[in-house]
C-alpha cells in the first residue's frame, strides 16, 4: 500500500462500504419477506404445525439431524423424511426405539410421545416437506 | 504489565483454557459415537454431548473474546479500566451460568430442562448452538451488555484508537446480533433466516473484527512496526470483511425456502469472503518481515501467523470449496460442512484467542515472555494442535466426498446410515487425530507450569 492511500481513506471506505451493503442486504431481506408466503406454505401452518415444531425443538431434533440441510450430521435429513417412509412410517419409527438403544448402532432415544404429540411431529414434518426448497435434497436420501 | 486494571483478564483466560479441554473431551465422545453409535447411550446421547461441544466452544470463546479486551483496552486507550470491579463479577457471574447450563444438559432431559426454564414463556430453545434455556440467554445478554458498558467507559475516558474503535464495533455487533436469538417464529423458513442473522453475521461477520483489531494488536506489540501501518491494514481487511460477508449471509439462502436469487447473491459474494482472510494472512506475514524489534515472546508470533495462515485455510479455502450454489446442492449437510467449521472455528477464533493468551498471559504473570523451555513446549502443542485439526479436516473432507457420491450423486443413491457405515474408516482416523489434538493441548496447558529462565517484564 503506498503513501498516497492513508488511514482514513481506508477508514472511510470501511464505514462507506459497511453501510452501503448492509442496507443493500436489508433490501434483499425485504424482497424475500414479500415473496416468502407464496413459497414457505404459512397458509398451512396450522396449531398441530406449531405444536410440532415445539416439540422438534424441545427434544432437541436439531441435535442429530438435518432440516432443510441444517443441523447435526449424525442422523438423516427429515425435511423430505415424509417422502421416504410417509407420516405413518414416521410415527411407527419414533415410537418402537428400544429404550436401551441397539447395540452398537447410532440409536435415537425412546421419548414416549403420546399420539397426540406423534400426530403434530409428523404433521410438522409434513409441512416442511411442502415448502418450495428450490428442488432440494437432490433426491430421496436425503 | 502496564496498568494494574489489565490484571482482570486473567481469570478470564484461564476459564477459557479449561473450558476449551471440555469441548475437545466431549469432541472425543463424539468422535467415538460417529464409529460405535451406542457408546455412552442412553446416559449421553449424540445430541447431548454435541450440544456441550459446541456451546462450550462458544462459550470459551467468548471467555477469550472478554479477556482479550480487557487486558487490551487499557493499553490502547492508556487508561486503568473503567471498572475492574465489575469486570471481575461479571466472569463469576458468566462462569457460574455457562456452568450450571451445561450440568443442565448432562442431568436433565432437555424437554424437562426447556419446561424448568421457561421455555414456554419464550420460546428460544432447541435450535442448532442457540440451545441455551432462556435464563441463560439472558445471562448472556445481561454479562455482554456489562461488559459493553465497561469497555466503552474505558475507550471513552481514555485515547480512541483505530484498533479500539474496530474492536468495540465488533463486540456492539456480537451482543446486538445475539438478539435475534430471542426470535423464533413458527414459520420455520423465517426461524432459520433469522437465526442466521445471529450465527453467520458472527462468525463471518462482526466476530472477524474481533480477530483483526487482535491481530493488529498483537502485531503491533511484537513487531514494533508503525501503528499507522497497521491501522490501515486493519481497516483494509474489515472493509473486505463486511463487504463480503454481509451479502454472504445469503450462501445460507439457497435451499432453506428463500427465493432462488439468492444463490447468485450467496455464492458471488460468499466467494469473495477468502479475500479478507487470505489479506490476514499476508498481513501477519508483511509486518513480521518488517518487524523493528525482536519481541522475546516467539510463541505469540507464532500463533499470530498460524491463525493467519489457519483462518484462510479454514474459513477461506475451506469454505469456498461448498459455497458456490451448484456445488453446496449436492453438499449441503454434510461433513464437508463440518470439515469446514472445524478448520475455520480452530484457525480463526480459537487460535486468534491463544494468540492473546500467549502474549498476554507471561506479562500477567509479570515477565516479558515465558521462559525458551515453556515456549518450546508451547510451540509443539501449536504443531500438534495445527497439524492435528488440518488432519481431522482432510479425513472429514474424504468422508464427506464419498457421503456426497453414495448418497447424492450416484445414480442409485444410498440411504443415509448405509453410506455412513461405508465412510466409516475416515470416522476412525479423525477420531484418533482427536487424540493427538488432545494430547497437545495438554502440553499447551503444561507449557504454563515449565519454569526456566524467564525475561525480566519490559
Amino acid at each position: 500500500m503506498s503513501g498516497a492511500f492513508t488511514k482514513s481513506m481506508a477508514r472511510n471506505i470501511f464505514y462507506g462500504g459497511t453501510v452501503f451493503f448492509f442496507l443493500l442486504f436489508l433490501a434483499l431481506s425485504f424482497d424475500t419477506h414479500s415473496q416468502l408466503p407464496k413459497r414457505d406454505m404459512r397458509a398451512n401452518i396450522t396449531p398441530q404445525v406449531a405444536m410440532g415444531k415445539k416439540l422438534w425443538e424441545e427434544y432437541n431434533c436439531i441435535g442429530c439431524h438435518t432440516l432443510m440441510g441444517e443441523g447435526a450430521y449424525f442422523a438423516p435429513e427429515l425435511g423430505n423424511v415424509v417422502v421416504r417412509y410417509g407420516e405413518e412410517g414416521v410415527k411407527a419409527f419414533i415410537k418402537a426405539r428400544p429404550k436401551e438403544g441397539i447395540p452398537g448402532r447410532r440409536s435415537m432415544p425412546q421419548f414416549n410421545f403420546t399420539d397426540e404429540q406423534l400426530d403434530a411431529i409428523a404433521a410438522f414434518l409434513k409441512h416442511v416437506n411442502s415448502i418450495n426448497d428450490a428442488n432440494w435434497p437432490p433426491n430421496d436420501q436425503g | 504489565m502496564q496498568f494494574k486494571s489489565q490484571a482482570v483478564a486473567k481469570p478470564y483466560f484461564i476459564a477459557a483454557i479449561g473450558l476449551f479441554v471440555g469441548q475437545i473431551l466431549f469432541g472425543l465422545i463424539l468422535g467415538l459415537q460417529y464409529v460405535i453409535g451406542d457408546f455412552l447411550f442412553p446416559a449421553i446421547p449424540f445430541n447431548v454431548a454435541r450440544m456441550v461441544h459446541t456451546n462450550l466452544l462458544i462459550v470459551w470463546l467468548l471467555f477469550g473474546f472478554m479477556g482479550g479486551a480487557y487486558y487490551m483496552i487499557p493499553e490502547e486507550s492508556e487508561t486503568e479500566l473503567f471498572s475492574p470491579k465489575l469486570a471481575l463479577a461479571m466472569f463469576w457471574i458468566f462462569l457460574v451460568a455457562g456452568a450450571l447450563t451445561i450440568v443442565g444438559y448432562l442431568t436433565v432431559p432437555y424437554a424437562t430442562l426447556a419446561h424448568m426454564t421457561g421455555n414456554n414463556i419464550v420460546e428460544t430453545m432447541g435450535r442448532e448452538f442457540l440451545e441455551q434455556p432462556l435464563i441463560t440467554k439472558v445471562g448472556i445478554v445481561i454479562v455482554a451488555l456489562a461488559f459493553l458498558f465497561n469497555i466503552t467507559m474505558t475507550v471513552l475516558k481514555g485515547k480512541k484508537t483505530s484498533i479500539s474503535t474496530v474492536l468495540l464495533i465488533g463486540l456492539w455487533g456480537l451482543a446486538v446480533f445475539f438478539l435475534f436469538a430471542f426470535y423464533n417464529p413458527v414459520n420455520v423458513v423465517l426461524d432459520k433466516f433469522f437465526w442466521w442473522w445471529t450465527v453467520h453475521l458472527w462468525v463471518e461477520g462482526v466476530w472477524e473484527l474481533i480477530l483483526g483489531a487482535f491481530l493488529a494488536f498483537v502485531l503491533i506489540k511484537t513487531t514494533g512496526v508503525d501503528r499507522e501501518v497497521i491501522e490501515k491494514w486493519l481497516y483494509v481487511i474489515v472493509t473486505l470483511t463486511l463487504i463480503s460477508g454481509i451479502i454472504g449471509t445469503g450462501h445460507h439462502y439457497f435451499w432453506i425456502g428463500t427465493p432462488e436469487y439468492w444463490q447468485w447473491w450467496g455464492s458471488i459474494f460468499s466467494a469473495l469472503e477468502p479475500i479478507p482472510f487470505f489479506g490476514m494472512t499476508v498481513f501477519a506475514f508483511n509486518m513480521v518481515n518488517r518487524r523493528r524489534r525482536e519481541h522475546p515472546n516467539k510463541a505469540a508470533v507464532l500463533w499470530a501467523l498460524g491463525t493467519g495462515v489457519m483462518a484462510f485455510l479454514g474459513a477461506g479455502v475451506w469454505g469456498f470449496l461448498h459455497t458456490l450454489a451448484p456445488v453446496n446442492y449436492y453438499t449441503h449437510g454434510t461433513q464437508i460442512t463440518a470439515a469446514h467449521g472445524h478448520m475455520a472455528f480452530y484457525g480463526a477464533y480459537a487460535m486468534v484467542n491463544l494468540m492473546m493468551i500467549s502474549y498476554a498471559m507471561p506479562i500477567l504473570r509479570g515477565r516479558a515472555a515465558n521462559s525458551n523451555k515453556s515456549q518450546v513446549l508451547e510451540m509443539w502443542s501449536f504443531w500438534l494442535m495445527t497439524v492435528s485439526i488440518v488432519f481431522i479436516t482432510l479425513f472429514l473432507t474424504a468422508a464427506g466426498i464419498l457421503q456426497v457420491w453414495l448418497q447424492r450423486a450416484s445414480d442409485a443413491p444410498l440411504p443415509f446410515m448405509v453410506a455412513q457405515d461405508k465412510i466409516a474408516l475416515f470416522y476412525w482416523m479423525r477420531e484418533w487425530t482427536g487424540v493427538v489434538f488432545l494430547i497437545g493441548l495438554l502440553m499447551y496447558i503444561a507449557s504454563f507450569f515449565v519454569g526456566g529462565e524467564e525475561k525480566e517484564a519490559a
